[in-house]
């Protein structure tokens, strides 16, 4: 049914294009507002007519977000949003689907989904906010949580080691990594633009804050005066400087990443690690993925951006090499097949 | 056409109306492919046939152990046959474990063929044999056939390059060939699947050829049998047959809704028995636009098809009791977003993983209300083999008229089990396309159609239409998200009336047998067989019984009632403790009597012609 995408001569459309007449109900100061608005925001930019973009999200605070899209929009049940997206995408090859999610809907009651629809390279935009709690059920510890985190349901402080998101993406085989910060709109923006143009499975964490049951919970490092300090920007084919000064930067000793500074001990930048972000190998991504605070800048940007055949092309393929070789399917062929006999 | 089996002599020929034969052996003794291989002859010839794989849950249990048992019963008939029958005339037990596990279905006077090679030490004791049986008079009700099967099929191989134990797997062929002889069934068909399936292995077809061919002439030439027999072909309506099992038939019936409706199936599925070989076939259907997605779990699957049905495809999703426990919450989501979907449950014994390989039909009270809420949807389920292709059909037009979940309920005895199937007229098959949404000026996501209660299907890339559904609850007409207590009263009655509309647009329940009287028996399911063939002896005896059968479990059909009031007694015989018994009693105050059975086989007719007997004689 669904023809290959030839994008129509359409007026280009804007940000308010794409805000739904629905309410936001979000608590007021929540990070998801920005990650909401910077969304709407690089839409137009893809050239996909509105309604050729679907929306799909779980349960928690981010699955609402379908809503106030005036998109397509389809708010299923929670931790199932990447199997309606892989369903539909096959279906539809035609259309750009974004899964929005949150890190207790993707890491934990649907972990396994995540799992397979990144390493099947399902042509999906999974963004992931990352608020390190569940802020719809009122504050218990999410799996990203940090160990010994006191919450309503872990008084006494967690014992689970938290999961780190994007480790998680490219064990998955995710083609397309990176990360952002809600309140950083103009590389999230970034990030999002690059995230929709890639085909194939993309996985972007956004650091979120939940003001209500978990506030601060990234402040330490993604304040305006500490963050070139405390965060790397990812550019593909940069070496890896970060500071405000820019004379930090990471380089590899052995097996192990190592924070060194410009100019001391004889450290110049070509000592410095460069960003691949083209890399076939994930050896530099995974090792990015691993970097936190506040033994290291956390990275943000790019981590992995590869391109390999998409899940709804390699099943298309399949379905016209069969029509090649037997025809279109003949019904009464079909039904006639095998052996038969006649009683009369 | 030439063939290769010998013309015979007419002497000894015994004439008989129908015959039911059960292989028996070892898992590895290849007793699934025998009997289909003599199923298919009979069909071929124009019996009438049913049948009934039984075998193992494990792959490979130990051999020659209990469990390890495979079984396959078929029966053939010269006239309509509804069941595998309820024993066998002859039984063919490979080994002592075969024997053992089998002997006590088969009556007295009744055949036996025994491969007496494998009545040895080991085999006995695995078996829990202390002496042996075709030695202790043991067996003496019985006629007993004994015979060397594996050192004449050994000899009859002799110097074809193949190592004994390649050799000793061919044996089952040899006693199909003896089958054959017995029966006066052509070999030709047997010998052109050798050929297909061989083929680039010449030394195992030559084998299999030889097995076979040995057989045969060890009947024919050999003194002990006196007789053999014939099943003269069945006066079937007149058309085009071909043999079925359910889940080729269902397979093939979302195939045709499919076309029929002029959009592509997707197949959302996770590997489990007895519902695998859907899978299995429907992924070998890619040039009809069928596409074939192995999820990561049951609950994927059903994501991914309500995902294809969203996106305006036919999303299909099938599985067996434990994966429907998984799919329950999805199946509610598609109650609420109410997008056409069909979910095949192909029924096996429960609870929990229960006899994976065995039927049962107790998944009806978890399909009706197994989901959080009133989430009703409705429920159609084929009474035979060759009745999943129409029922596949018909769940497909109920999905799209009224944009709804539909369940399909088949069994493992359905899905395995096979009878000729009249092929139909690709042209006599229901029109049951509908449009997608596309106006403008009309589009509410939930308002809707005065007469069938279908809300619109508005897929996406559809200009102008966007709008977002979900779980949560929907406002009437707009679909937005709403708490209203009267809004969510309302909807939770616009989707029970939605349901309970369709009764409009189903068949009348029809009723085998006088239209009033002393009992009748209400099934459905793969109950019909046994139901229907003991009805038939009973009415034969002047007893006042009719049959009526249930293809439509949710809604009922509309005469429902005054049929089962029309009889002074109601007997529902269930392959669970009692289930449809639950829902007629509840739905319509009839004091209608359950007969229970859950020992993972289906009911022979003469447990329902006695139960029924007892509640005719009853004061
Ligand atoms: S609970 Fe937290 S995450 Fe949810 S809307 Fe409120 S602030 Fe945002």
């Amino acid at each position: 049914m669904a023809e290959a995408l030839t994008l129509p001569v359409v007026p280009p459309l804007s940000r308010k294009d794409f805000v739904s007449d629905q309410e936001v109900r979000w608590c007021p100061g929540c990070g998801d507002y920005s990650i909401l608005a910077q969304t709407q925001k690089v839409m137009p930019d893809f050239g996909f007519p509105k309604e050729n973009i679907v929306f799909i999200s779980g349960i928690g605070c981010s699955g609402r977000l379908p809503y106030y899209m005036n998109t397509y929009g389809f708010h299923s049940i929670h931790g199932r949003a990447p199997t309606l997206a892989t369903g539909l995408k096959a279906a539809r090859p035609d259309l750009m689907v974004w899964v929005i999610t949150g890190d207790g809907d993707a890491l934990s009651i649907g972990g396994n989904h995540v799992l397979h629809s990144m390493r099947r390279n399902v042509d999906i935009k999974l963004i992931m906010f990352n608020n390190r709690i569940y802020g719809l059920t009122k504050g218990q510890a999410s799996p990203t949580s940090e160990m010994g985190k006191r919450t309503k349901s872990s008084p006494a402080g967690t014992i689970d080691q938290p999961v780190m998101p994007l480790s998680i993406a490219l064990a998955a085989e995710a083609t397309f990594v990176a990360r952002s910060v809600d309140t950083h709109t103009e590389h999230l923006q970034a990030t999002f633009e690059s995230a929709g143009r890639h085909h194939g499975s993309a996985f972007v964490e956004v650091l979120q804050n939940c003001n209500i049951f978990n506030d601060g919970a990234w402040r330490a490092f993604t304040e305006r005066e500490v963050r070139d300090d405390r965060m790397l920007f990812l550019a593909h084919g940069e070496p890896m400087i970060f500071g405000k000064d820019r004379d930090k930067g990471i380089r590899l000793r052995g097996l192990h990443p190592e924070v060194v500074t410009i100019g001391e001990d004889g450290v110049t930048v070509d000592d410095l690690l460069v960003h691949d972000e083209h890399a076939e190998d994930p050896y530099l991504a995974f090792m990015l993925s691993r970097l936190s605070y506040p033994e290291f800048p956390v990275p943000v940007g790019v981590f992995r951006s590869v391109d390999h055949p998409t899940h709804d092309k390699l099943m298309q393929a399949q379905i016209d090499e069969a029509r090649a070789k037997s025809g279109e399917g003949d019904l009464e062929a079909l039904l006639n097949d095998g052996e038969t006999w006649v009683a009369s | 056409m030439t063939t290769e089996t010998p013309a015979r002599h007419e002497d000894q020929v015994q004439e008989l109306e129908r015959v039911t034969i059960r292989f028996a052996g070892d898992s590895g003794d290849g007793m699934q492919l025998t009997g289909t291989q003599f199923t298919r002859t009979a069909a071929v010839f124009g019996n009438d046939i049913s049948t009934l794989p039984d075998y193992p849950a494990e792959i490979r249990a130990p051999a020659g152990s209990l469990p390890g048992v495979s079984g396959f019963q078929l029966s053939f008939s010269s006239s309509e046959i509804h069941t595998p029958g309820d024993q066998p005339d002859v039984l063919v037990a490979m080994n002592p474990a075969a024997l053992k596990t089998n002997i006590m279905d088969l009556p007295a006077g009744g055949a036996l063929i025994v491969n007496e090679d494998a009545f040895n030490q080991q085999n006995l004791k695995k078996a829990g044999y202390a002496s042996n049986p075709l030695t202790d008079g043991s067996l003496k009700s019985y006629t007993v056939f004994s015979i060397p099967i594996s050192a004449l099929n050994a000899r009859a191989l002799d110097g074809l390059d193949m190592t004994s134990k390649q050799v000793d797997l061919t044996k089952n062929f040899f006693a199909l060939g003896i089958m054959f002889w017995l029966y006066e069934r052509s070999m030709d068909p047997t010998l052109r699947w050798i050929d297909e399936k061989f083929g680039a292995k010449p030394i195992v077809a030559e084998a299999n050829r030889r097995a076979l061919k040995a057989g045969y002439a060890f009947g024919e030439t050999t003194e002990i049998f006196h007789t053999h027999y014939r099943v003269p072909s069945a006066h079937l309506p007149a058309g085009k047959y071909r043999n079925i099992t359910g889940n080729e038939a269902a397979a093939l019936g979302c195939v045709a809704a499919s076309k029929l409706a002029k959009r592509d199936l997707f197949y959302g599925s996770y590997p489990i028995t007895p519902a695998s070989d859907i899978l299995h076939q429907l992924s070998t259907y890619k040039n009809f636009g069928v596409r074939t997605f192995q999820a990561e779990d049951e609950i994927a699957a059903i994501g991914a098809a309500i995902g294809a049905s969203y996106g305006g495809a036919m999303g299909l999703t099938a599985s067996s009791g434990p994966g429907i426990a998984l799919k329950l919450e999805a199946m509610g989501l598609a109650v609420m977003v109410e997008l056409p979907l069909v979910i095949i449950d192909v029924q096996r014994a429960g609870p929990s993983t229960g006899m994976p390989t065995k039927t049962e039909q107790a998944d009806l009270l978890q399909v009706m209300f197994g989901r959080n809420g009133d989430s009703p949807l409705p429920v159609v389920a084929p009474a035979t083999p060759a009745e999943c292709f129409d029922y596949a059909i018909e769940a497909w037009r109920i999905a799209l008229k009224y944009m709804t979940p539909v369940v399909y309920l088949s069994d493992a005895f359905l899905a395995s089990g096979s009878e000729p199937w009249r092929i139909p007229d690709v042209a006599d098959l229901p029109s049951i396309g509908v449009e997608n949404h596309t106006d403008r000026a009309s589009f509410q996501p939930y308002a809707r159609d005065p007469q069938t209660f279908a809300r619109p299907w508005a897929v996406p890339g559809t200009p102008g239409l966007e709008h977002r559904i979900g779980g949560l609850e929907k406002a009437d007409i707009t679909g937005n998200v709403s708490y209203d207590p009267e809004n969510h009263h309302r909807m939770q009655l616009l989707r029970r009336e939605k349901v309970a509309r369709i009764a409009n647009d189903i068949p009348e329940l029809q009723v085998a047998g006088p239209a009033t009287g002393e009992l009748l028996i209400l099934g459905w399911g793969s109950t019909y067989g046994a139901i229907r063939s003991a009805v038939e002896r009973l009415q034969a005896q002047g007893r006042s019984v009719a049959h009526a059968h249930l293809r439509h479990i949710n809604p009922f059909p509309r005469n429902t009632e005054a049929v089962l009031r029309s009889y002074r007694q109601v007997l529902i015989p269930e392959v669970n403790l009692g289930q449809l018994l639950m829902l007629i009693r509840a739905r319509y105050l009839i004091d209608a009597i359950g007969l229970d059975k859950v020992r993972g086989k289906p009911f022979r007719i003469a447990e329902i012609e006695q139960t029924a007997l007892d509640l005719l004689d009853r004061k």
